[in-house]
């Protein structure tokens, strides 16, 4: 599964939203239906997922799927979820 | 974190022998709330799961709370106030900066054989204070502790900050420790804390760090401040993990624990909490739709209502799970032997 797969099933599954709504530039309050709240939950779904640590203050900055996505790959989550592919055979 | 005690430790189990709460008569519900701030009834239900909070009056202070709460939790032990040979009292909002109110609520009480302490560890108040006062009963200092947590936290709440007014609420419980009879009693603890996370909720000013003055008060850093984000955060990783941890120390899993009552600071860190247990939200002692976040009370009024009300029978594993400014947190594993 590729990075933004998983990043969309993240959110599927945390906003219970439809699959087709989660576009790149899909806002998560604005177009998904988030609050504050989901936003914060949302971003200890990535951070649980990837194990990564995300500080607030790039949080704040994660409105949007594709920000979600170019974050991730900008520290380098995209070529971890490849390695722990080849790895798992 | 304490480690779990030496192999054949002599310390004697402590058991919770009695329990009373006390919350004031006024109710603020969420559309008297929408008249105060601009707030609605739906953002504070969605948000926390909180209707309603209870408001002490002008003439009750955090003692008058915790002293009814005490009469109360006495009643339920059967035993007499001149009885109590250690009170504790956890509480952000003491009567005063100094006496502590333990000492205040012991002259209501008439607990005059006792010695009194006061003890902050914001809402992880009443399960610091029950870890610290079981250890007076089980090296043998004393054979019995009242433990208070009381908030009156309408005192230090700003009414002008729609983000943090709504959330908290005014009231009291309290708990009789006692040495165990039959059962384990305090089985198992995890507490941890985490200072540098100290200005994510606090009160800036009143302490010797910025002392009252007219600057303090007209910037209004007399109230409570809080990160809401970052909050909720740490929350739910720290009550997670503090909830294995102490499992783990009692060597046994989350299946074998009937309730958990965690810190009634918003239903949504309850659930990401329940979730991530695996532990559905029915084995949960759940009141914020009711009390909001009374701090260091919560805990200890939610015990006593499932206990009161039969959901707690004796020989069932409770687990309470705390979380506050401090950042401070813990977990508390008891066998519940109520007895008499």
């Amino acid at each position: 599964m590729s990075l933004e797969e998983k990043v969309k099933e993240i959110i599927v599954e945390q906003l219970g939203v439809n699959a087709e709504q989660v576009k790149p530039e899909a806002s998560f309050i604005e177009d998904l239906g988030a609050d504050s709240l989901d936003t914060v939950e949302l971003v200890m779904a990535f951070e649980e997922e990837f194990r990564a640590e995300i500080p607030d203050e790039d949080a704040e900055k994660l409105t949007t799927v594709g920000a979600v996505i170019e974050y991730l790959k900008s520290k380098g989550f995209d070529k971890q979820l490849e390695e722990n592919k080849s790895s798992n055979g | 974190m304490n480690a779990p005690p030496p192999a054949g430790s002599t310390l004697r189990p402590v058991r919770i022998a009695g329990t009373g709460a006390y919350a004031p008569a006024h109710v603020l519900t969420n559309r008297d709330l929408e008249k105060i701030v601009t707030t609605t009834d739906q953002w504070i239900v969605e948000r926390t799961g909180m209707r309603e909070r209870r408001i002490a009056a002008e003439n009750e202070a955090a003692s008058d709370l915790g002293a009814e709460a005490a009469r109360r939790a006495l009643a339920d032990a059967g035993m007499a106030a001149t009885d109590v040979q250690l009170l504790l009292a956890a509480t952000i909002t003491p009567d005063y900066p100094f006496p502590n109110t333990g000492c205040i609520i012991q002259s209501k009480i008439g607990a005059r054989h006792a010695f009194c302490m006061g003890l902050e560890a914001a809402c992880s108040g009443f399960v610091y204070a029950v870890e610290t006062a079981r250890h007076f009963i089980a090296t043998g200092t004393v054979e019995n502790a009242l433990v208070v947590g009381t908030e009156k936290m309408s005192s230090i709440l700003d009414w002008t900050d729609r983000t943090t007014c709504v959330l908290f609420g005014d009231g009291a419980g309290a708990a009789v420790l006692r040495p165990a009879k039959r059962g384990r009693g305090v089985v198992a603890s995890a507490l941890g804390s985490d200072g540098s996370l100290s200005d994510l909720l606090l009160i800036p000013a009143g302490g010797s760090r910025r002392p009252t003055s007219e600057a303090t008060v007209a910037a209004r850093e007399h109230y409570l401040r809080m990160n809401g984000r970052e909050v909720f955060k740490h929350a739910v990783t720290h009550m997670v993990r503090s909830a294995r941890t102490a499992l783990h120390r009692a060597g046994v899993v989350i299946s074998d624990v009937r309730w958990i009552i965690p810190h009634q600071a918003n239903m949504r860190i309850i659930r990401a909490v329940a979730e991530r247990l695996g532990v559905p939200l029915e084995r949960f002692v759940i009141n914020v739709e009711r009390y909001g976040n009374t701090s260091g009370a919560s805990v200890a009024i939610a015990l006593d209502e499932a206990a009161r009300d039969g959901r707690i029978r004796d020989g069932d594993l409770v687990l309470m799970l705390v979380f506050g400014g401090g950042f401070t947190w813990g977990a508390m594993l008891l066998e519940w032997e109520k007895g008499s």
